[in-house]
């Protein structure tokens, strides 16, 4: 058995060759037998009063089981959608949200009614002839005028259009303030992005009549918490109820909620007594499927006159949407996080979360933490610029350099060496050639530009100690490891890989772990039915919390094996060596057990007196910190001023997220997280009419995402520095791409306009926007 | 009201009475249990959809059945034979070509389609041959690795793409 290190090696996915031959089971192709379509019909207003639902025609309309609408569902689903308190314990107003409205939508795409027939095409043939009354209200559209005493109301039961007003005070600020040489001042917008996983939603349910058991499949990163809430409110209790998530085709963060579907799909089912499948067509999901960002910061710096940072005062606001999201607080964590990988005397930060008519933000790739890297790497650049300084050395002076560091709001920083990561991106992009070549091209009346991004982000959901806040959750993550009686070995997690390669890693972890071969395990999650509970997969904590979990099974199935080996020498506990596997009486490695020996033996009669049967354990992980990626992405464009297109030429990024498992894996999750923060600094933006609430983007015609011809090469390196906080010595880098890189574009094509006297542009950089901007400055 | 049509997919003639209005990505899927194909935007924008008909390039959301009367579809599901991986799947797997893997059948169809007409791309005539392709998760950089390499492959292994994509097609297995 040749067990070598597993952990680091670069292993082709084992989740690949059904995914390849299209062998894949993604949500629409999960089919039952005598199962029915559900079809949504949403709001096409903003804002309006339900006078009447007629349903009578759809009703008569050909292989139509049901036309059900709040009135129908309000006796099965007992209560609303689930808010939680994530950054934000003490909201203003937490307005209920039953998954489909009675008498008043506030956002165009709100359920109104649904459809159930026979197959889709005939449920969206009846949902065209449900006739819906509607008396058009004002919409609320901009988070600014919502604000204002007096706006009109983004839904008519509420005070106000204020979700939360919350302070953050981080140190004295006056104090710091009062020490400046300059003092700086910027609004930086954070537009709101489709997050836009290539799979649309969708769930099927089957609800056993006369038995109250459901199954409910559905393409969610958290199947436990969906259990938890669809079963809650349905009244069927996890024992009875069993969420399955097969193949999921992309999150992002869109879809680690319980959504109205999941609620109404399974009553329907419940209502019909049939199967009941809905899937999301795309321009539902630009519609009804959560958004990111959405936010505007003002931001104010004091520095010194050689670059010393000294207080960083901001307000953002955040556009909630019509209702919370069930993380929207989460997003506050960009607060927390707006001193990025620097020093400061004091942060003085405030959150406002603000209703609109439009649909909820949640979640998206970083989550609080790309809008925090923006603000701050902006706001450098600005200092920089101002004092005549060299961006990168603005950074390197105020770099946090002793680890464990405690910031300004009290979080630790694990580990970290800014410098380094810095140092080598600027070697890896040959930053001082760089540089002459574009005083060389300024000669010549070309605009090239370079971006620094140094970040740190906060990952690894998270410690119960800094989680219990939010309603006394704890996300931890779970395990369960069973070896088998020839030694295959199972291992059951409450995570969830949507594209992440789980399968794959924490097979690799288990492997070395347990000194088994790599082909003999098999990692199972996505299926209540089978796994322990779990928080789920986001927030880059499947490594750092759920690895744990799963390192704790296996050594609590070591330990056993250790005991099974000493009864089977006849030796004591303490003279068993463990060793890739191998168990021997110190001394006599000649005569080893492989663990699968043991764990047959396990199986067998003559144990040792007083142990049970069989070699498995269940673990369940509460870490003891968040864990602190961090690292150095610099960007090269050129901007055309006759066009204002612009290229990126080079992208270099030096990332450390610890040690790591696969490196290929990691590589794959930086390219991707880098694209996405690319594609919001460039080219997305989700437009709503002002004065309608009508969705301007509302199909992928109109919303764009690029394509490969987008896209530059990425050039990746990476140092290595282990998180002391777990035994992996692993951090997360699922969302790290996405945090770093946007700002890294921004400053770029910011560097390149700087001849033009500009020293800020907001996102997305279009060429409209730039070629205004070049315009303007000319004139 | 329905219409009969006749085609052969991957290899196996089939008959069945559809709708005028069906898609055939729909009829893939659906009618035929062929899920490997899939619909991931109601715009034409995607390309998860993307099959060979007659050898050609498709986006199956974009056809009725009807249309594909009488032709030959290849779907991912028809590409590796005899349990033997195409190059292109095998280098999309070496390269780490996808992630979630929502838009790679669709991919890998596009790129069978591409190496067919263009053996030995550049990088900018990859991108030009697969822009009608979205993918969320890698940032292409992996695609554009695997479809170079599978170029390679190809080409090493003086492999005749056409043959293997719809050469098995031209003669009807029995059901
Ligand atoms: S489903 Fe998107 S192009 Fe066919
Ligand atoms: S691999 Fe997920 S969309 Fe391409």
């Amino acid at each position: 058995m040749a067990v070598t290190s597993m952990i680091g090696a670069r292993i082709q996915r084992r989740e690949d060759p059904k995914l390849i031959t299209g062998h894949g089971n993604f949500i629409d192709d999960v089919n039952l037998v005598n199962m029915a379509h559900m079809s949504v019909v949403r709001s096409p207003h903003a804002h309006a009063r339900i006078r009447s639902i007629d349903t009578s025609a759809a009703m008569a309309s050909k292989g139509v089981v049901a036309v059900l609408t709040a009135a129908d569902f309000k006796p099965v689903i007992g209560g609303p959608l689930p808010v939680t308190n994530s950054f934000v314990a003490d909201k203003k107003q937490v307005p209920e949200q039953f998954p489909i409205a009675a008498d008043e939508v506030a956002y165009a795409g709100e359920p109104v009614a649904v459809v159930v027939a026979d197959d889709r095409y005939l449920a969206d043939d009846a949902a065209q002839l449900v006739v819906v009354d509607y008396e058009p209200l004002p919409a609320v559209m901009d988070i600014e005028k919502a604000m204002e005493p007096g706006s009109p109301l983004v839904k008519s039961d509420r005070p106000d259009n204020i979700g939360w007003d919350a302070a953050f005070p981080g140190g004295d600020i006056d104090a710091a303030f009062a020490e400046a040489d300059v003092v700086l001042k910027q609004r930086i917008g954070q537009q709101r992005v489709f997050p836009t996983a290539m799979e649309t939603r969708g769930c099927v349910a089957d609800y056993i009549p006369y038995d109250n058991r459901c199954t409910l499949w559905t393409s969610t990163q958290v199947p436990h918490f969906i259990r938890l809430f669809v079963g809650g409110a349905l009244g069927v209790p996890e024992s009875q109820f069993r969420v399955v998530s097969h193949d999921v085709g992309g999150g992002f963060g869109a879809k680690l909620r319980p959504y109205p579907e999941e609620y109404l799909a399974t009553a329907a089912s419940k209502l019909t007594e049939r199967p009941v499948k809905w899937i999301e067509d795309r321009t539902e999901s630009l519609q009804a499927t959560t958004q990111g960002r959405g936010q505007i910061f003002d931001v104010e710096v004091a520095a010194k006159r050689d670059g010393t940072l000294l207080g960083l005062k901001f307000t953002q606001l955040l556009d909630i949407g019509a209702y919370h999201g069930v993380f929207s607080a989460f997003q506050v964590v960009a607060c927390l996080l707006g001193g990025g990988c620097y020093t400061w005397k004091a942060i003085n930060a405030r959150s406002i979360g603000v209703f609109t008519n439009r649909m909820s933000t949640d979640p998206y790739r970083g989550a609080g933490r790309p809008e925090a890297t923006h603000l701050v790497e902006r706001i450098v650049d600005l200092v920089a610029l101002e004092l005549g300084m060299e961006p990168a050395e603005v950074r390197r002076k105020n770099f946090i350099t002793s680890f464990p560091h405690t910031n300004n709001f009290g979080l630790v920083y694990d580990s970290g060496e800014y410098a380094k990561s810095l140092d080598r991106a600027m070697a890896n992009i040959d930053y001082p050639a760089l540089r002459k070549r574009q005083e060389e091209l300024r000669a010549q009346g070309r605009y090239t530009g370079i971006g620094f991004s140094t970040y740190v982000e906060i990952c690894g959901l998270g410690p119960s100690s800094a989680t219990a806040p939010a309603a006394g959750i704890a996300l931890v993550e779970s395990s369960m490891v069973r070896v088998h009686p020839t030694g295959s070995v199972t291992v059951s997690v409450g995570t969830h890989s949507h594209g992440q390669g789980h399968e794959t890693t924490f097979a690799q972890i288990v492997a070395d772990t347990l000194g088994v071969p790599y082909d003999s395990v098999e990692i199972r999650h996505g299926d209540t039915g089978d796994t322990p509970f779990g928080y789920g997969t986001y927030g880059s904590r499947s490594l750092a919390v759920g690895g744990m979990a799963i390192m704790a099974s296996c050594h609590k199935v070591v330990e056993k094996a250790k005991k099974l080996a000493a009864h089977a020498f006849e030796a004591s506990e303490e003279d068993i060596v463990v060793d890739q596997g191998r168990y021997f009486v110190r001394g006599n490695p000649s005569e080893a057990k492989a663990l699968a020996e043991l764990a047959f033996a396990s199986y067998g009669a003559g144990l040792p007196e007083g142990m049970e049967h069989g070699l498995e354990a269940v673990s369940y992980f509460d870490p003891p910190n968040f864990v602190w990626p961090f690292g150095c992405h610099i960007c090269a464009v050129e901007v055309d001023p006759e066009t204002g297109g612009v290229s990126i030429d080079r992208y270099v990024a030096v990332d450390d997220c610890g040690n790591v498992i696969n490196p290929m894996v990691v590589d794959g999750q930086l390219h991707g997280g880098i694209a996405q923060g690319i594609s919001q600094a460039l080219f997305e933006e989700v437009l709503y009419d002002d004065e309608t609430g009508q969705m301007l983007t509302g199909t992928m015609l109109d919303y764009f995402i690029p394509t490969m011809a987008e896209m530059p090469h990425f050039e990746l390196d990476r140092t290595v520095t282990p998180s002391p906080t777990n035994e992996l010595g692993v951090k997360g880098i699922g969302e790290a791409g996405t945090i770093a890189s946007s700002i890294a574009v921004i400053n770029a094509i910011t560097d390149a306009l700087t001849p033009f006297g500009i020293k800020h542009v907001e996102m997305p950089a279009r060429p409209d926007r730039l070629w205004s901007m070049i315009k303007e400055a000319r004139a | 009201m329905t219409q009969s049509v006749a085609m052969t997919i991957n290899g196996r003639r089939r008959e069945d009475h559809v709708e005028p209005r069906l898609l055939l990505v729909h009829y893939l899927r659906e009618v035929a249990g062929l899920t490997g194909t899939h619909i991931a935007c109601d715009t034409s924008q995607c390309g998860a959809c993307t099959v060979l008909i007659d050898g050609e390039a498709v986006k199956s959301c974009s056809v009725f059945t009807v249309q594909a009367d009488g032709r030959q579809v290849t779907t991912i599901e028809g590409l590796a034979e005899d349990g033997v991986l195409h190059p292109i799947q095998q280098a999309f797997w070496n390269e780490h070509g996808l992630q979630c893997g929502f838009c790679t059948p669709g991919f890998i169809m596009a790129a069978a389609y591409l190496l067919r007409q263009n053996p030995s791309p550049t990088d900018e005539e990859i991108e030009r041959g697969l822009e009608g392709n979205l993918c969320r998760c890698t940032g292409y950089e992996n695609i554009r690795k695997a479809v170079r390499s599978a170029s390679q492959a190809m080409n090493r292994a003086g492999a005749e793409p056409t043959a293997q994509l719809v050469g098995s097609a031209a003669a009807p297995v029995e059901d």
